[in-house]
């Protein structure tokens, strides 16, 4: 789960990370009275999960209260590269007089976490590893030794911080870590971490990925997901526990097992090739595919009104073929008079012919069987783009 | 022959008296894995009895292996305990760990990564996998049995059920070890590391890979193969279609910016002289093309 810059900030301040205040708000009348308790000078962020807010305009200092109203008016609402904002933060403007970069992340390539500290911040680190990559200090980390006092200030060294910060650097990154493992997190960046006019480090903008697996041990995780933008169908998928995913296409697809699902995304985009359609969505319905999971994610798929036809795409290893096709055949008893879409399903594997034997007998007028993943691809891509 | 395992690797299984332990532990049984107990801490001294074969259970991994002679385990013990029993197994020097288990959370998984790296005497593979079958011989994990039988190619896949498919799609020439890696940010064996064990093994002569976005494995994969292995390679990368930002339900499935889509795995490997399908089916053609010379 990726979080918003001012739970970042948020949770930042409940690990010692040096923050300036910082405030969220949902409407203008909420921003300016952050912004009046604030006093001074702030600044109003659009609060969306992408890049480049800054250059689109959604990053405006405000002279008091009364224009933080005007400007938070003016960003409120804006779209984003596609996010539509619903919210800013109102921050105390602080005078800067450097701006640094420090980022810890998970390191998929050699296994282990990555430190990452420049003295170059502010701007995109891809760019800085590309022009200036002597300032840029990359430090793998053991997570069963961690860092250690010594470590820290050799990293701030390495990414070339001026000796009078270093303690100060050092000492957020020791947080950092800390947060880093407290929280599970497999990225938090802080970009730009600032030296004040008057000589403070202080994280002035973060980025947070927390570790949806480890979701068990933080109960407090789930206040931060954010329900409001999530699409309808996902936010009803995720409450019936399916791992759904919207795609902006016309043929609804269920599948057993990640890979399956993706790869039988792509063979329903190739074959949509020629009738102009594409992958609505990814469904996958796991292992142990019974009748209530089926009738969740047929429901969930069918009541998606840019779905024209389904692809019910199952290899049946330790799921049996004969649950999937009882879990199909009840899961349109159930929907009744709401199903009203094509359905293709190709089945192999587990128990195959006595799950194909069922849907026969069934003979539900909307369901079609057909032998192989690339035939039934081509028949539902037809069926969608009638 | 056959890479990992074979029909003398002895098995404990962790987490078997819970359910999905207990059915798996049959399944494997039935299948003739050379399954010699379990491990359920607070249990050791019972036994338990299933397809009619009586399993001691233990306390720890050090216990089994002392009584049993055991060289591997399959974990099949829940996301909160999981980082627990693998350690076990580290700690007590178990040569092979296959964890099932979906859902640790990643720092766990990096810090029994990182210690059975640090102690140099156990092969993890996975998490969040299908573990391996060498036809024939041994069957570890959740793999079906009954797909298809032993035969020359060697198969390594983040993903089950893909897995499955191209066993089914190849299954008139059988494999000689299917490997399914795991669809985790970190897993313990990677593509690189069957790759070359199926490039050693004198029973293998074709590999299938199959991969999927997010990461950069399957890049670093291509990599090797240009410059390890001489038997032919056909690939398979899933995901053309997910958007970015998005994770395709296994954790480490997604594609951030420009990163780990599955156009670049399918360049890389194209480059590395691996011939890689559209689709599973057209990829086993591919194999099919080699094999039939």
């Amino acid at each position: 789960m990726d979080l918003f810059e001012y739970q970042a900030r948020d949770l930042f301040e409940a690990h010692n990370i040096p923050v300036l205040a910082g405030a969220v708000a949902t409407t203008a009348d909420d921003a300016e009275r952050a912004a009046a308790t604030m006093g001074g000078k702030v600044v109003v962020k659009a609060q969306v999960k992408v890049g480049g807010r800054g250059k689109a305009g959604g990053v405006k200092l405000a002279v008091d209260a009364a224009d933080a109203r005007v400007k938070a008016e003016a960003i409120l609402g804006m779209d984003i590269k596609g996010h539509t904002v619903h919210k800013v933060m109102i921050a105390q403007a602080a005078p800067i007089a450097e701006e640094y970069y420090m980022a810890i992340l998970l390191d998929r390539a050699n296994r282990n976490f990555l430190v990452m500290a420049s003295v170059a911040g502010g701007m995109e680190i891809e760019e800085v590893a590309h022009t200036q990559p002597e300032k840029l200090a990359r430090v793998g980390i053991d997570p069963n030794v961690g860092i250690s006092h010594e470590k820290a200030l050799e990293i701030v060294k390495a990414g070339q911080f001026p000796e009078s910060v270093l303690n100060d650097v050092a000492d957020v990154l020791l947080k950092l870590w800390a947060a880093f493992v407290a929280e599970d997190a497999t990225l938090m960046e802080i970009n730009p971490l600032v030296k004040t006019e008057d000589g403070r480090i202080i994280a002035l903008d973060g980025k947070v990925t927390l570790d949806d697996n480890a979701e068990f041990r933080h109960p407090s995780h789930e206040a931060l997901v954010d329900h409001a933008s999530a699409n309808p169908l996902e936010a009803a998928a995720k409450e019936k526990n399916l791992n759904y995913v919207k795609l902006d296409g016309e043929v609804g697809i269920i599948g057993n097992g990640a890979g399956l699902v993706m790869s039988t995304l792509d063979v329903v985009a190739y074959a949509g090739e020629k009738y102009g359609v594409k992958p609505a969505n990814f469904l996958d319905i796991g292992g142990g595919a019974s009748a209530e999971v089926m009738a969740n994610g047929l429901s969930i798929i069918l009541g998606d009104p840019d779905v024209r036809s389904v692809f019910v795409n199952v290899f049946g290893g330790i799921t049996a073929c004969d649950a999937v096709a009882n879990g199909i055949v009840q899961a349109l008893e159930i929907l009744g008079d709401k199903a009203t879409k094509p359905i293709v399903v190709r089945l192999d594997g587990n128990n195959v012919l006595e799950g194909r034997r069922i849907l026969n007998e069934a003979a539900h007028p909307l369901v079609q069987q057909l032998d192989t993943m690339d035939g039934a691809a081509a028949k539902a891509a037809e069926l969608a783009a009638k | 022959m056959a890479i990992f395992i074979n029909k003398d690797t002895k098995v404990i299984v962790q987490g078997m008296t819970g359910s999905e332990g207990t059915k798996h532990t049959g399944r494997m049984l039935k299948y003739g894995t050379n399954i010699v107990g379990g491990v359920t801490p607070g249990k050791g001294g019972q036994s338990v009895e299933i397809e009619g074969k009586v399993l001691p259970v233990f306390n720890s991994v050090a216990e089994a292996i002392a009584a049993t002679g055991a060289n591997a385990s399959v974990v099949f013990v829940p996301p909160k305990f999981a980082k627990g029993a693998v350690m076990d197994a580290i700690d007590a020097a178990l040569p092979l760990v296959v964890v099932i288990t979906e859902g640790i959370p990643v720092h766990d998984t990096a810090v029994f990564y990182a210690h059975a790296v640090a102690k140099g005497t156990t092969r993890i593979v996975g998490p969040n996998c299908p573990g391996l079958i060498s036809p024939g011989l041994s069957n570890i994990g959740i793999i079906p049995g009954d797909i298809t039988g032993p035969g020359r190619i060697g198969l390594v896949s983040k993903s089950g059920t893909l897995t499955y498919q191209m066993m089914y799609e190849l299954r008139d020439f059988g494999f000689s070890t299917a490997v399914g890696i795991g669809g985790d940010p970190i897993i313990g064996t990677t593509h690189i590391d069957c790759l070359k064990a199926f490039q050693d093994d004198p029973d293998t002569d074709a590999i299938v890979m199959i991969g999927e976005i997010g990461g950069d494995a399957e890049e670093r994969a291509a990599a090797f193969i240009a410059s390890y292995l001489t038997k032919p390679v056909v690939g398979y990368v899933a995901g053309f279609t997910a958007p970015e930002g998005k994770t395709m339900g296994h954790a480490g499935a997604i594609v951030s910016g420009s990163s780990g889509t599955a156009e670049a795995k399918k360049v890389a490997l194209e480059a590395a002289g691996v011939k890689v399908g559209k689709t599973p089916s057209e990829t086993a053609a591919l194999m099919r093309a080699i094999l039939n010379g």
